[in-house]
């Protein structure tokens, strides 16, 4: 260890910067089986993300066509076979519930692969770095290219990579909007500027988002603005595959010479050259050998690295591998490590998505499709009539989920001689007033509901309204209150 | 050593980070300065809120303030958003003017905009004092029960709208008093007291055993059968209640009614005709013909 210079004191506060110059990481080139997953990933991920308002689902006459659809105007979301209304978004916060758990189950089998290849920010990012590659060269061009005075060259190969940036970023923005209206009709509009105001700001504000993260940010995402990393680092443990250096193998690094000659005399040698190409090919710049660390977003690209490098020098692969703490400390005392993949957390984190997808299943599979709510009128809470009998009003809402047009009679049962009277019925059947709800829609009507003095007593009566379709035969009943004085 | 501004910083010998210089009783500080972006987002925030102040309206002065570039309030920008609800309003409005009421209720949309209409504009200006919901209170009908004094037919309930009850600035309203028997001394004491017992007979309610309800009836014969009918089942063209049924616009003690005779009766009603435009008091008779007794 070097001494530290005599303290020097600062004279001016000029002098102190005002920023700290991130410094740059210039990931490189690597190829691998993670690196071949990845791509794949990518490949996969995008595909959907780009295509996925594309296909088309017939849903019938009046009804919007698109597969996945969140229709705001007309306050629907349709996923395929499932149409949701706004009062059903219950089943988003199941979805989120289902999503933290399953990234938690992740997290405990194989550590923060979620990071490493299925995050927009990673694959964004894997696509953004194979276009800098692509205008300005692996690793060593970059530096260099950057260090280097602006010549016409310099500025033809940046040009070129913030070009193909923007419009990749672009197309992330305009793949967006295309969730949200029917989407070969925005296509047209937008391609003839004709497309709603809002669209082209979205477009704008994902373009920007996209090649700001992506570009220009990258691991700095992962560094400071993702919560995720904090989060996760409490609740991995040590039977949790990391990507890990097996410093049971790799220590001490000594060169493959020095290594040689140490084994031949029966000293002891680790595999780790120190050739730092595991760090070379980090996408956020960590030195994984200093173990598992807040950066790493645990893609295995430097098990790639490192595998290439151990191929070259005839050792083993894998001294930079998916492993768990408890093997390598095993292996370090010459046992041999123990894997448990099923363990407390995993089997409760599995229990727990099981629980909420069935919930979410049953509930999604049994919903109905008739639906009513009733608000009881409070100014007046009731009214006394000439006769004396006492009235109550209610503002009934008739839900209709189903595409085609309802009909839909209420009946009323209460106390003796209860009599109903429905403001906004179309027609009665059997004295039954009936109520035309259309398709997809709600329906409110007034029911002033009467009851003789004699039959009540004071304050609170029970009565109950029951919705029924005609055709169909699905039933909705609500009890309420009817006051008295 | 002061003259040379150029030297290295002092670094902290455990983390290796250079620091400030600053000392405080021998604790140093590091210099672990914001990042470069976070810096620059917050210069663009400064810059940002600069433009913001020179073409909105910012700083206020002593009884104005400064207008900005752009010459935008929020004033003026509701004004003009009210300005394009009206016209939508006055489409809206055109087919509800020529509609009769018959064609009101039969046609669910204008239905739709009379009952929006006319509940905005019955909080507006007669919640004071009929309550929400038309509920009523004692001396101001109910307008939610089955009960019309003046008639409960929208036009009856139109007519009472645009020209008000007992409201002499209006010509056409609606006239009928119940006269002060007591204090004119059109009927004695005694009187008023088995006119009042008779009434509380007819209408169901308790009577007093010692009651002389034939000398009640009597003189509610000869006084006033005239506009309540012999039977005491009202007139709606005087404005004269029903004494049978079970609502009581002053309450049903055997006070309010000594009172009502001894002294009259006769509330007011303000005649809307030219405060509100013909179109909103056609709405408010379907919204008060909805509240629950519209016949």
């Amino acid at each position: 260890m070097t001494q530290p210079s005599a303290p020097v004191p600062y004279t001016d506060d000029d002098d102190i910067p005002l920023f700290a110059p991130t410094p740059k990481v210039y990931p490189q080139k690597v190829s691998g089986t993670y690196r071949r997953i990845k791509w794949g990933l990518l490949i996969v991920g995008m595909a959907i993300y780009y295509l996925l308002p594309f296909v088309r689902w017939d849903r019938g006459p009046n009804l919007p066509d698109q597969a996945v659809l969140v229709d705001f105007e007309r306050r629907r979301f349709y996923f395929f076979f499932i149409e949701l209304w706004p009062q059903e978004v219950y089943y988003f916060t199941g979805l989120l519930i289902l999503a933290a758990i399953i990234l938690f189950l992740m997290n405990a089998l194989a550590g923060r692969i979620w990071c490493g290849y299925l995050c927009p920010q990673t694959v964004w990012t894997d696509l953004f770095l194979r276009v800098e590659r692509f205008f300005e060269g692996d690793r060593r061009d970059r530096i260099k290219l950057d260090d280097a005075p602006w010549t016409a060259d310099k500025v033809a190969r940046k040009a070129g990579k913030h070009f193909v940036w923007l419009m990749i970023a672009w197309w992330t923005g305009g793949a967006w909007v295309l969730y949200f209206a029917d989407a070969p009709t925005l296509v047209r509009d937008l391609a003839t500027l004709q497309a709603p105001f809002t669209a082209y700001v979205w477009i704008g504000i994902l373009t920007a988002t996209t090649y700001i993260l992506a570009g220009h940010l990258r691991e700095q995402v992962c560094l400071h603005m993702c919560p995720w990393p904090r989060i996760q680092a409490a609740l991995t443990d040590e039977h949790a595959l990391n990507v890990s250096y097996r410093y049971d193998r790799g220590e001490p690094r000594m060169s493959v010479k020095e290594a040689k000659r140490a084994r031949e005399a029966e000293q002891p040698a680790g595999d780790c050259i120190d050739c730092h190409q595991c760090v070379a090919v980090c996408p956020t710049g960590v030195d994984i050998r200093q173990g598992s660390q807040l950066g790493c977003i645990q893609c295995g690209l430097c098990i790639d690295a490192c595998d290439t490098v151990m191929t070259k020098i005839g050792r083993p692969v894998r001294l930079i591998a998916y492993d768990t703490d408890e093997a390598i400390k095993a292996r370090e005392v010459g046992q041999t490590p123990t894997y448990k993949p099923i363990r407390a957390r995993t089997i409760l984190y599995a229990a727990i998505i099981a629980l909420v997808g069935g919930a979410m299943v049953y509930q999604l599979a049994t919903r109905a499709f008739l639906g009513m709510s009733l608000l009881h009128d409070r100014t007046p809470l009731f009214v006394t009539l000439r006769d004396g009998s006492i009235r109550n009003t209610y503002t009934v809402r008739l839900i209709n989920k189903r595409t085609e047009s309802r009909q839909i009679a209420l009946t009323i049962d209460g106390p003796t001689s209860v009599a109903m009277e429905v403001q906004g019925a179309t027609a009665t059947s059997d004295w039954r007033p009936i109520i035309t709800v259309n398709p997809d829609t709600t329906q409110e009507v007034r029911v002033l509901v009467t009851i003789p003095r004699s039959s009540l007593q004071s304050g609170s009566n029970m009565i109950r309204i029951k919705a029924s379709d005609l055709f169909a035969g699905e039933t909705v009943t609500i009890a309420e209150n009817f006051f008295a004085p | 050593m002061a003259d040379d501004k150029h030297t290295q910083p002092e670094v902290d010998r455990l983390t290796g980070i250079a620091t400030t210089g600053h000392e405080w009783d021998g604790i140093k500080e590091l210099n672990t300065p914001l990042p470069r972006w976070w810096l620059w987002t917050f210069y663009v925030t400064i810059v940002w809120a600069i433009g913001y102040m020179v073409v909105y309206p910012a700083i206020p002065l002593i009884s104005s303030h400064t207008v900005g570039l752009l010459g935008y309030t929020n004033r003026a920008a509701v004004q003009v958003e009210l300005a394009k609800l009206e016209t939508q309003r006055n489409i809206q409005a055109a087919g509800l003017a020529d509609a009769s009421f018959e064609q009101i209720k039969a046609n669910p949309d204008l239905n739709r905009i009379a009952l929006a209409r006319g509940k905005a504009a019955f909080g507006d200006n007669c919640m004071g004092c009929h309550g929400a919901g038309g509920m009523g209170f004692i001396g101001y009908p109910n307008l939610a029960d089955d009960d019309w004094i003046w008639g409960g037919k929208p036009e009856q309930i139109q007519q009472t709208l645009l020209h008000g009850i007992r409201w002499e600035q209006s010509p056409d309203t609606r006239v009928g008093n119940m006269p002060a028997f007591g204090r004119t001394g059109m009927l004695k004491r005694d009187e008023i007291a088995e006119s009042v017992e008779y009434v509380r007979s007819l209408a169901g309610l308790d009577v007093e055993k010692s009651a002389n309800l034939a000398k009640g009836k009597e003189v509610f014969a000869a006084n006033c059968a005239s506009c309540h009918g012999d039977e005491g089942k009202g007139n709606q063209e005087l404005g004269a209640p029903s004494l049978t049924d079970a609502i009581w616009l002053y309450g049903n003690s055997r006070a309010a009614m000594t009172e009502g005779l001894i002294n009259g009766r006769g509330g007011a009603m303000p005649a809307w005709s030219g405060r509100l435009d013909p179109v909103t008091i056609k709405a408010l008779t379907v919204y008060v013909g909805s509240l629950g007794g519209g016949q």
